[in-house]
């Protein structure tokens, strides 16, 4: 066919680790035509990113094309030469990476990073580019399209910053673009905007797009046919609504599947019973800046209680008040009606010991230099006294709690663990301290689906088990419909709805809780097309926070 | 003129250049490598192949030079000899750490570049030397063994069997060629103070050109024997330097972890106090404080020398600790320190349990560096005539004693090299620490090739 933009036949990549080429990528073909998008998911591990960047003859460090091939409008990119490659990447294919915070360089001004493409390239004089780049920052409805240009990628936010990239990736109107997962780092409500621009923006200019995410809803909504990976291999590819509807591997059933589970309703909790954890009327601030203002809410035995906001809320920070990080300027923490001392340095190993946390990110939270049998049996020794063989068998019971086999487990490094893995033994070193109540810091967030799902079940269980009761930070609304009992919804350090789920995801709702349940992606294809013309642009996202103010 | 003539010379490589890059294209078929080599590359290739041809074309007009014509290129052969004998010895060992040792270090050997090995050879050559200069006594031997045994004994009773049998091995191997090397008897060959008959001998063992088989590399103003010099310089500087880094990595870097750490107000009387040494310049203020220093020692030398450690120590210490604060900093604000904090652990456990595995890498780089400049800030003290005071041998002192030869370098140039042996013996550590350090650099960050 004429209208044939990359022909990616049998790609074979290889991936160099402990001296040997292992395979990533074991024979892919993919057909991108003019001004299609192309959705690819699959787990994190599954070489989508490194297929979207193949189809721009690119790789990264370590990582070789052994075989097959890559022909972008009947160019050959991978026999052809450096020069030829530079006359096309930037000007007819171009790239949105991830992170665009640690994408833009923070030295220059965004209008500055904007511009070098087109004039690099010969396609405008710099004064039109910067002409061009305004009208792309309206187009993609970002405030202030005629002077954002001049700020500096710090000086705008996040979502703000995915958009710049967008139009930085247009500036040559190229004829390709790989957005490699632009909204995964973002909250809901400004995913939702960012989704709504990139649409219109490649709809408009006819640009083809190849699309990557581990989000089935976000490609629902993006792509006009999607392709599964798993493990370098193609599970399957179908037009976006045959594939939703009718999936054929049981592969793309089971990620289909995921959102599933749910978690029975509970007995409501007796009135009079004592709180595990209190938190009444904290406010806290940052020096001077205050972050939070009056919040009380209690955690019940055996309960969890899902705290939900946008970055910057004051969900984390509730979470430091209550281990004592940050001692609040007034308010009081009990646990069991006990008040606690508001520094955790006051407080005593056992008061300590009562509550445990379980960070977002694993890596950050596991020291790397350390074996999984030295983080788990810490506090092993340091609470309940243990040593040698006794607390080799109690780190051994603690592994067999998080289903991970303690004689292979034991003398691994973090390094050597799955991100799946290394969350459970996070929760492993939490549940060491043999504590009464856990925080979990959007434990399942940097997670992709059918693991995360792994650790809510797991978490689930122990709760049952060991009548542990879960303070449970998110922003994904899907996990607190699947383990919340009650939900805390905040809003600029405030709490602005609380009660049982049931009640929660029932309406009326108040106006932000609505804003952020509409905001979750849905899996059906049309559901952006529905909330866009029910609502109208303008009304959607960061905007309405905006309006609500 | 000589302008002109280096600008001819850029001029031709970069012709040449472009004639290989040329070549290339025609004779593979235009293969990627060629098709997409800039012109800078091709003329690092045409310009490495030149500096190639010249050596080659030298040592061969040296091995063929006869009389006095042989001697201008006797460093020279020196050094082809030592850095070929030193490249194939690395390769050699290279291999060797392939073929033994836990799967792990077999590892680490097979991924080492040859600079590295090369390195490491050079430091053991070094450290080999500098512990054998003198004749080794029972004591010793005997002392080494007693904390080998002990120091097995604890790691035993710490239930780990292997690394207790790993010490066991490496002290055993130790005290073997300490055994060896009591019955081998001195390295060098005259001591470091003896005064010989012979003033003056030209380098070279050659009798026709002034030399003498006994002095194979010359004796000096007084009649010291150069190569004794020189073997004993090894033990007394790097030594020395040796204790001065170890100080200086204990005050810098326990105090940047602690600043790191608790922060506050110790973090800033600490990190301004270090703004105020930093600010004197280093050599300026180590000679004023080594001024002082010589007053209070009087007559007793070894005082002095004491206090030399102390004052490089301190001013070097500066360095570190901004190195492992800023390091520090970055893991403070790591998750697992959060958890360890909650947890109600101590400082200590938090510094050197958390915190300091960590940090090892850069640590251990920055000891490299810290090493080489510590050891030539040594030399340089004791060349300007304050550092290791005499009649112990020393590098820096050598440079200084014999640096009035370099005069004759017009009609004598085999005496004119004379202070370059030490200076070369500096410069060689120095490369091979670095060659060490930059390995570890590079594996530490993770890159990939």
């Amino acid at each position: 066919m004429s209208d044939l933009l990359v022909k990616i036949r049998d790609l074979k990549i290889e991936g160099r680790s402990d001296e040997v080429w292992n395979p990533i990528i074991n024979g892919v073909d993919l057909d991108l035509h003019k001004g299609e998008v192309l959705g690819l998911i699959g787990e994190s591990g599954a070489g989508k990113s490194t297929v979207g960047l193949a189809s721009m003859g690119y790789t990264r460090d370590g990582v070789r094309i052994s075989g097959g091939s890559v022909e972008f409008d009947g160019i050959d990119l991978l026999a052809a030469s450096a020069a030829v490659k530079r006359g096309l990447l930037g000007k007819r294919i171009a790239y949105v990476a991830q992170s665009a915070a640690a994408s833009f360089n923070p030295a220059h001004k965004l209008i500055d990073q904007h511009t070098e493409g087109p004039v690099q390239h010969g396609v405008m004089s710099k004064g039109d580019s910067e002409k061009d780049g305004m009208e792309l920052y309206r187009k993609l409805r970002l405030p202030n399209p005629d002077s954002i240009g001049f700020r500096y990628p710090h000086q705008v936010s996040g979502g703000q910053l995915q958009r710049a990239m967008t139009a930085m990736a247009m500036a040559c109107r190229p004829d390709l673009i790989i957005f490699d997962e632009p909204t995964t780092a973002l909250d809901v409500t400004t995913q939702i905007e960012v989704l709504a621009s990139i649409r219109e923006i490649v709809e408009e200019y006819d640009t083809a797009a190849i699309y990557i995410t581990h989000d089935l809803a976000v490609v629902a909504q993006m792509a006009d046919r999607i392709k599964v990976l798993l493990k370098g291999d193609e599970v399957e590819e179908a037009d976006t609504r045959t594939m939703l509807s009718d999936p054929k591997e049981d592969y793309t059933k089971s990620l289909w599947a995921v959102r599933e589970f749910q978690r029975p309703a509970k007995p409501a909790v007796i009135t009079g019973a004592t709180p595990v954890v209190s938190v009444k009327n904290v406010t806290a601030a940052y020096g001077k800046v205050p972050v939070l203002h009056d919040v009380s809410f209690d955690i019940h035995e055996g309960r969890t209680v899902a705290v939900v906001g946008e970055s910057g809320s004051g969900k984390s920070t509730t979470a430091r008040c209550i281990t004592g990080l940050l001692p609040p300027k007034q308010g009081v923490i009990e646990f069991d009606g006990t008040p606690m001392p508001l520094d955790y340095r006051k407080r005593t190993k056992e008061q300590l010991r009562q509550a445990q946390m379980i960070y977002q990110m694993a890596d950050t939270a596991l020291n790397p230099r350390k074996s999984i049998g030295e983080i788990i049996g810490r506090p092993v020794q340091f609470y309940g006294g243990l040593s040698g063989k006794a607390k080799r068998r109690r780190v051994d019971e603690l592994l067999d709690q998080i289903e991970l086999p303690g004689d292979q487990y034991h003398d691994r490094l973090p390094s050597e663990l799955s991100g799946g893995q290394k969350q459970r033994i996070g929760i492993a070193r939490a549940l060491a301290a043999e504590p009464k109540f856990i925080i979990c810091d959007e434990v399942t967030s940097a997670l992709d689906q059918l693991v995360a799902e792994g650790i809510l079940r797991l978490l689930a269980r122990l709760q049952d088990e060991l009548k542990l009761s879960y303070m449970f930070i998110t922003h994904d609304l899907a996990t607190v419909r699947s383990i919340a009992d009650e939900v805390v919804v905040m809003k600029d350090g405030k709490v602005v709805e609380q009660g049982p789920k049931t009640e929660m995801f029932t309406p009326p709702h108040h106006p932000y809780t609505d804003l952020l349940l509409s905001s979750v992606p849905e899996m059906d294809p049309d559901w952006l097309d529905k909330l866009l013309a029910e609502r109208g642009v303008d009304n959607i996202g960061d905007a309405a926070v905006g309006k609500m103010n | 003129m000589t302008l002109l003539y280096i600008a001819l010379a850029i001029v031709a490589c970069v012709g040449l250049g472009w004639v290989f890059r040329l070549v290339g294209q025609q004779l593979t078929g235009n293969a990627p490598y060629f098709r997409d080599m800039g012109l800078g590359s091709a003329f690092g290739f045409a310009l490495g192949a030149v500096v190639l041809l010249w050596v080659v074309v030298t040592y061969y007009r040296g091995m063929t030079a006869e009389g006095q014509d042989a001697n201008k290129y006797f460093f020279f052969l020196v050094a082809v000899h030592g850095l070929v004998a030193f490249s194939v010895l690395a390769y050699f060992f290279r291999i060797l750490g392939t073929q033994i040792g836990s799967e792990g270090s077999k590892k680490l050997f097979r991924n080492m570049p040859l600079t590295a090995s090369f390195g490491i050879v050079i430091i053991m050559a070094y450290a080999f030397v500098s512990l054998f200069a003198g004749q080794i006594s029972v004591t010793t031997i005997v002392i080494v063994g007693v904390i080998g045994l002990v120091l097995a004994e604890i790691v035993r009773a710490g239930g780990d069997d292997d690394a207790a049998k790993g010490i066991g091995v490496a002290f055993g191997v130790a005290i073997a060629i300490m055994v060896v090397m009591y019955f081998v008897g001195p390295l060098a060959p005259y001591g470091q103070e003896e005064v010989l008959a012979k003033a003056n001998v030209v380098p070279g063992g050659n009798p026709a050109m002034g030399g003498d088989p006994e002095f194979p590399l010359g004796t000096d103003q007084i009649g010291r024997d150069i190569l004794s010099r020189l073997i004993y310089g090894a033990q007394n500087t790097v030594g020395i330097a040796f204790a001065t880094t170890v100080l200086s990595f204990l005050i810098g870097g326990s105090l940047g972890l602690l600043a790191a750490t608790l922060g506050g107000w110790l973090d800033q009387v600490v990190s301004r106090a270090v703004d105020v040494l930093m600010a004197i310049p280093a050599l300026i203020f180590a000679l004023l404080l080594m001024t002082i220093a010589s007053a209070w020692a009087g007559s007793e030398k070894w005082l002095l020398t004491v206090f030399m450690v102390i004052i490089i120590a301190v001013i070097d210490s500066t360095r570190v600790f901004r190195l492992s604060r800023a390091v520090g900093l970055n893991i403070v604000v790591m998750d697992y320190i959060e958890a360890a904090k909650l947890r109600g652990e101590g400082l200590a456990y938090l510094i050197f349990r958390e915190i300091l595995p960590n940090a090892t890498a850069p640590l251990l780089a920055e000891f490299g560096l810290r090493f080489c400049f510590v050891f030539l800030t040594i030399a340089s003290l004791s060349f300007l005539g304050v550092g290791i005071q005499p009649p112990l041998a020393d590098w820096g002192t050598m440079v200084k004693d014999l640096a009035q030869f370099i005069n004759f370098a017009a009609f004598a140039p085999q005496v004119a090299a004379a202070p370059l042996l030490a200076a070369g013996a500096i410069a060689l550590l120095t490369v091979a620490v670095n060659f060490v350090v930059d390995w570890m650099l590079h594996k530490s960050s993770g890159l990939k090739e």
